[in-house]
């Protein structure tokens, strides 16, 4: 049971492998959402499945495509974030649940 | 129909935010709505009737704006529970219709999926079709009619088109006797969400081809806009804007009003005999009246830009640039707005405070909202800047006054900062929640729907806030005036008052902070609105027409107070609840005089402590 659950950690990393967190992005960076996993012990007033459902109900869902379009003068937060054709706004711990693959010609 | 009498239908209205919800519900409803509160929450509830081409009456319920069913705030509760039929004192709907930005379908077809679930009958609006069409957008309205199980209808609610259609679809679901099937909706798990979008995706794909002429106009304006220092200069610019209006254009309208309520009091007193009774209609009732309604323009002109960059998509982007700043205190960047109102009065920006969906956010944001410097305070300023602060230079280009000026408006910010912060830490144990918001796209404003929803502002301050404050209002006259003067008696009137007898009665407890009997018994009176103290110190120190003679007053407070007793008072200003109309609202807005009652305590309590502090600092000092 319990190497199982490794196992399927490890293959869930592999599959991070290259990803980073929507948190880092810049402006003009794109890319695919690879995962939203609500797993770090970052406090947000409201438990990690209850911010992962609420960011999958916004649009935040695998496969998605985004574009980051804009960032807040101060801290560069919050940040603004073209998904499909929609546009949604968060904070960046927030967004620190989202992991995506940039497409390299962005950067 | 073979009916003798076709029998009336419910109908509720449901969407994500900024689908053009409220304009549909008014091009159905049009001036037959009602505008009311569900029991025990502070959630709007708005209904409207329509007659169908068939001659069926809809009462038509406008639920509050949702992504799910799954409810995260009071107002989506509310959607949640009156589309299941759960809600207290509400019948079930027996049609839903789902509003639907045609232009922007993946996050609503996760919601029809929930709606579908719960079964009941279900027409979808799809909303904003001209709009679909100009960018080239089609969609196989038959494919997806077949697919989703339920009737469509393409609307354009900003000009009334398809509201026919839609209420004959509604009209034929009702008599053909459709009735709902079984609910087997329950609060999604994440899986199923994400299960749900790749439903909406495989719909989307099947049924609509992306549009030809893409939307490019809300991306160029955003560059500008969201710009992290262009962006910020022009809120600055578009918030110094609303205030010269809110000042040049309210004002004069205000000063016209209290002047035509105060003349028809005094003719109406004419033909009353009878001192008392005179004074009771005049000094209570008319003053009272007046009182409320001189809030009015100043209501009218900030609700229209409140709701005209609501209604434009301004508000969504304000809020992103205050975001981190209002972050801070632990708001929310949707708090700016109401905030930034409340520096003209606090009672339109309590009452914009609808906007914040999170309920903590909206709490906080009532309790410190009364501490922005409103326009109700600068009198009072002045008056008391005037007599006891020199008018001399400090420094290039400072003026000693307009520096204290200035300390008292930064200290309303820092204390409201300070305040917000505390109140998340008491009361909400320190939770910050996750801030999502859509930025919708940006549209022109309808003039019809603005002037509708400025007006139904208006209509419920007069008649929900009014309900409370004109009471109230004519307590603080009853007290100021009963009972009324010996013969003979030398003092002014009102020492021989209840408010006078109060004033005497608990000066002691104001001793300590420098406040002699007159001004406790001036605070009195000078509940009904912060400006009102002016005249009330007037009355005290039997100052005729305190209003028009500040200078006369000012001399004369001078002379009795000291510098240290000044300063203490203005302190007491910056803090203290003097406003009975900002109390009634606070009750209507959050339904509660518990939250009332907090909001009066601390701010009684900071105000004491505040001149407590200053009054003692000034004594050290050598200014007792
Ligand atoms: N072009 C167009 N604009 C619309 C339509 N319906 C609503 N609007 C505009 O969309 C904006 C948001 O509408 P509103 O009714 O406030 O949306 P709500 O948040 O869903 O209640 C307003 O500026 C409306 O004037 C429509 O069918 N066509």
């Amino acid at each position: 049971m319990h190497d199982l659950a490794a196992e399927a950690r490890a293959q869930a990393d592999e599959a991070l492998a290259g990803s980073t967190r929507l948190s880092v992005a810049r402006p003009g960076d794109r890319g695919v959402i690879v995962e939203v996993r609500a797993d770090h012990a970052r406090e947000h007033g409201v438990d990690v499945h209850e911010l992962e459902r609420r960011l999958l109900e916004f649009g935040f869902v695998e496969g998605a495509r985004f574009e980051l379009l804009h960032e807040g003068a101060i801290w560069k937060d919050p940040i603004a974030v073209r998904l499909d054709d929609m546009r949604i706004a968060l904070r960046r711990r927030d967004a620190e649940d989202v992991w995506v693959r940039l497409d390299t010609a962005a950067r | 129909m073979s009916d003798a009498v076709i029998r009336p239908a419910r109908v509720a209205l449901v969407g994500n935010p900024n689908t053009g919800k409220t304009a549909l519900f008014n091009a159905l409803t049009g001036s037959r709505q009602k505008v009311a509160n569900y029991a025990g929450v502070t959630v709007e509830r708005k209904e409207g009737t329509v007659t169908t081409a068939a001659g069926r009456t809809l009462s038509v319920l406008d639920l509050p704006g949702t992504y799910s069913l799954r409810a995260r705030s009071p107002d989506e509760a509310v959607t949640r529970d009156a589309v299941l039929g759960r809600l207290a004192g509400e019948e079930e709907p027996d049609v839903v219709v789902a509003v639907a930005d045609a232009t922007n379908l993946r996050l609503v077809l996760r919601l029809i999926l929930e709606l579908k679930a719960v079964g009941r009958p279900m027409v979808l609006a799809l909303n904003m079709y001209d709009i679909a069409q100009r960018q080239g957008l089609r969609i196989d309205l038959e494919g997806l009619q077949q697919e989703l199980g339920c009737p469509i209808v393409t609307t354009v609610a900003t000009r009334k088109r398809g509201i026919e259609e839609l209420t004959a679809k509604v009209d034929e679901l009702v008599a053909s006797g459709a009735l709902s099937t079984d609910n087997t909706w329950h609060e999604p798990s994440a899986a199923e969400i994400r299960g749900a979008h790749r439903e909406a995706q495989r719909i989307l794909k099947a049924y609509v081809r992306p549009p030809e002429r893409p939307d490019t106009f809300t991306a160029k304006v955003d560059a500008v806009l969201l710009h992290p220092l262009a962006g910020l200069l022009i809120l600055g610019a578009v918030m110094f804007l609303v205030f010269q209006a809110v000042f040049s254009w309210a004002g004069p309208p205000a000063d016209a009003i209290e002047a035509g309520v105060a003349w028809l009091g005094a003719e109406v007193g004419r033909l009353i005999p009878g001192d008392l009774l005179r004074s009771l209609v005049v000094d209570g009732l008319f003053a009272g009246v007046g009182s409320v309604l001189v809030f009015l323009p100043q209501i009218l002109v900030l609700f229209f830009f409140i709701i005209l960059l609501e209604d434009f998509g301004y508000m969504a982007r304000a809020a992103f640039l205050m975001d981190r700043i209002m972050g801070v205190t632990g708001l929310h960047g949707r708090a700016f707005i109401p905030l930034f109102s409340s520096f003209a009065c606090a009672i339109p920006g309590i009452m914009s405070a609808r906007v914040i969906d999170q309920k903590r956010d909206r709490m906080t944001t009532i309790l410190v909202a009364p501490l922005m410097t409103c326009s109700a305070r600068i009198p009072v300023y002045t008056l008391i800047i005037g007599a006891f602060i020199p008018d001399r230079t400090v420094g290039p280009g400072f003026n000693l006054q307009g520096l204290v000026m200035f300390g008292l408006f930064a200290s309303g910010v820092v204390s409201a900062l300070v305040v917000s912060f505390v109140i998340r830490k008491v009361f909400w144990r320190g939770a910050v929640e996750p801030f999502l918001m859509e930025l919708p796209t940006y549209k022109l404003p309808s003039a019809e729907s603005v002037a509708r929803n400025v007006l139904q502002r208006a209509q419920i301050f007069l008649s929900r806030a009014g309900r409370i404050i004109l009471p109230l209002m004519v307590l603080v006259w009853v007290l100021s005036t009963f009972p009324s003067a010996p013969a003979g008696a030398t003092g002014p009137a009102i020492d021989y008052s209840f408010a006078g007898m109060i004033g005497h009665a608990i000066q002691p407890l104001f001793a300590p902070i420098g406040f002699n009997w007159q001004m406790v018994v001036a605070l009195i009176p000078g509940f009904a609105a912060r400006e009102v103290a002016v005249a009330a110190l007037g009355t005290v120190y039997a100052v005729g027409d305190a209003e028009a003679n500040a200078t006369a007053l000012g001399v004369t407070l001078a002379h009795s107070w000291s510098l240290a007793t000044g300063l203490s008072f203005l302190a007491w200003y910056i803090f203290a609840p003097q406003c009975v109309a900002t109390l009634g609202v606070v009750k209507r807005e959050t339904n509660s005089w518990g939250w009332t009652a907090v909001m009066f305590g601390y701010m009684v309590t900071l105000a004491y402590l505040a001149s407590f502090a200053v009054y003692h600092a000034a004594v050290a000092l050598g200014a007792g």
